[in-house]
């Protein structure tokens, strides 16, 4: 868009709008600046609706990590989230390959196949894979947790629409270079979609650092919960207070918070694709 | 390898093509497919986890049918997708047409809309659900009672807590309607606009005949993708309410916290089964009638 000759400022309708619009925007963030107000306050002063604290102290994280339970939580939260990313990095883009740049029977039912998957609600299949779990001795295990979530139609769907965009020539010429097919998809076709790959990182992550429905069904030790299960449940404690589950809210949302601050607006665009693409 | 040497190079390719397929295959007939299936039949059997499975025919759906508590959860569920999808909508499309015009602090404006929707739903459910205590706790409360107004129940009232609810599943989603709103406006080509202003229209009907029918794909996207998200709320309504899940009287219980507790509390698989059925079929049959409406005329 072009810029605008006039300066806004000299536009009583331009300040009116911008002056609404950071309203709005300032109460967007309350709930989120709250979260992190009370998670610094000494419990007298919770009650208090200042938004900045009197005293500020970190002794309800000191608290809360000291219980180690948090910790834990973390560590398993990141390690799924982690290994899921990979898994739906590595299958997703070499599926939506395949489908996009090999000639083979069966092609369009593979993709058909995976695209339905994408009409098929988790809650429907809660109850199916709560049963292998079960009978494959996978409840409770960090197995368990993840793997309805290592591959995703969305992911291949996205991927593929991005495999479309690398020139079928640069994939004959990797061929008459010799590099076999496993090769032309790792160091020719992947580096070419390295956008589509960090929209569907973030994507991913996110969806599964704060999973809560099938993590709640699967895992039932305490060690093995994910942050969303455990903050759950740390909340229903009756003697736990407000600023302990503000904190406990806190540590459970500030490190994807702070990865957004670092890479808005990649995350912006990678948002904006795969919301067009998917 | 010397019989995979002597194959045509079109047999070459699709030896390739199933070896890069063949795990993704086995995962999504084993982990998607098989439990479909498995979901399907689960609903036509009476099974409490222990016992045997017996065959029930339709008994789960006719016992659904004659139950009271799933047509509240029916409402409840409509509730949050006729409130939620409409009111989401309207908000992300006025805030990502007025944040469009705006230049100074853009970036960090549109920042301060997309943050809610890289929270986690829990903990955000746990903020919102402080916000709503009563007096001294609460801060909605709070803040009321310093202008000296009465204060509201909000989740414990039977007609408060379903919007009560809501409004923080509206809240965390509306940014990346924003989002998604901004980038649709910003690929309608500007010569359009140009020309509306060379034959001087208003901007109403600019907006009326040129921005709206353009952005027809944006908003057939965004309407399908948030009434989605509404007919499956959960972990929302799950964490507002722990204590009593589902709300005073069902007020405020979705479909699927109402597939979660028949399940995993009360253990009646067929049951629960069933009501995923449904669940499936009003997803599919919503999705469907709003493409259709959305795509013709």
């Amino acid at each position: 868009m072009a810029k605008q000759s006039k300066p806004a400022t000299r536009n009583m309708g331009q300040i009116l709008r911008w002056l609404a619009l950071f309203g709005g925007g300032v109460l967007m963030v309350m709930p989120i600046a709250y979260m992190i107000s009370t998670s610094l306050k000494w419990p007298h002063e919770v009650y208090n609706v200042n938004l900045i604290p009197v005293e500020p102290t970190l002794d309800n994280y000191l608290y809360v990590l000291e219980d180690g339970r948090f910790y834990m939580w973390f560590i398993n939260s990141g390690i799924i989230a982690i290994v899921t990313t990979i898994s739906n990095l590595l299958f997703d883009s070499l599926v939506g390959y395949t489908l996009c740049k090999f000639k083979f029977p069966g092609r369009t039912i593979v993709f058909i196949a995976i695209l339905s998957t994408l009409m098929i609600p988790t809650e429907m299949l809660v109850i199916p894979w709560y049963l292998m779990s079960q009978s494959f001795g996978w409840l409770d295990s960090y197995w368990g947790i993840m793997f309805p979530g290592l591959m995703t139609g969305f992911g291949t769907f996205l991927m593929k629409q991005f495999f479309e965009t690398v020139p079928d020539d640069f994939i004959e010429a990797a061929r008459i270079d010799g590099l076999n097919e496993l090769q032309i998809w790792w160091t020719v076709a992947m580096p070419l979609v390295k956008p589509a790959l960090a929209a569907l990182a973030i994507f991913v992550f996110l969806g599964n650092w704060t999973a809560f429905l099938w993590p709640l069904i699967v895992t039932n030790s305490t060690e093995m919960y994910t942050i969303p299960v455990g903050l759950s449940g740390f909340g229903d404690e009756a003697d736990v207070a407000w600023e302990l589950i503000m904190t406990g809210a806190a540590i459970s949302t500030i490190p994807t918070l702070i990865v957004f601050l670092i890479f808005q607006r990649f995350i912006i665009r990678g948002v904006v694709m795969a919301g067009l693409k998917g | 390898m010397n019989l995979y040497r002597n194959l045509t190079i079109k047999q070459k390719q699709i030896v390739w093509a199933w070896t890069f397929l063949a795990v993704p295959v086995v995962f999504y007939s084993v982990i998607r497919f098989y439990p479909t299936a498995t979901a399907i039949l689960i609903s036509f059997q009476d099974w409490n986890l222990l016992g045997a499975r017996t065959w029930a025919g339709f008994d789960n759906y006719i016992k659904l049918w004659n139950d009271p508590v799933f047509w509240k959860v029916f409402r409840n569920t409509f509730a949050y997708l006729l409130i939620g999808t409409p009111v989401s909508l309207v908000l992300s499309f006025v805030i990502a047409y007025h944040l469009d015009k705006v230049r100074f602090l853009h970036g960090f404006m549109r920042m301060m809309y997309f943050l809610p929707f890289m929270t986690s739903a829990v903990a955000m459910a746990w903020v919102w659900r402080w916000f709503y205590q009563a007096v001294p706790i609460g801060l909605f409360n709070n803040i009321l009672a310093s202008f000296g107004i009465a204060q509201i129940e909000f989740l414990n009232s039977t007609t408060n807590a379903l919007p009560a609810v809501l409004a923080p599943a509206v809240w965390a989603g509306l940014g990346f309607q924003v989002i998604i709103f901004m980038a649709g406006i910003r690929a309608i080509p500007t010569s359009y606009y140009e020309a509306a202003r060379i034959d001087g229209v208003g901007w109403w009907v600019v907006l009326t005949q040129i921005t709206l029918p353009l952005l027809r794909p944006t908003i057939v996207f965004i309407v399908v993708f948030s009434s989605i998200g509404f007919l499956r709320i959960f972990d929302h309504v799950f964490n507002m309410t722990t204590n009593n899940p589902g709300g005073p009287l069902n007020a405020t219980k979705p479909l699927v916290l109402m597939i979660y507790d028949t399940a995993f509390n009360s253990f009646n698989m067929g049951y629960a089964a069933a009501q995923t059925v449904v669940l499936f079929t009003i997803l599919m049959i919503v999705s469907l009638i709003q493409l259709r409406l959305l795509r013709s005329n």
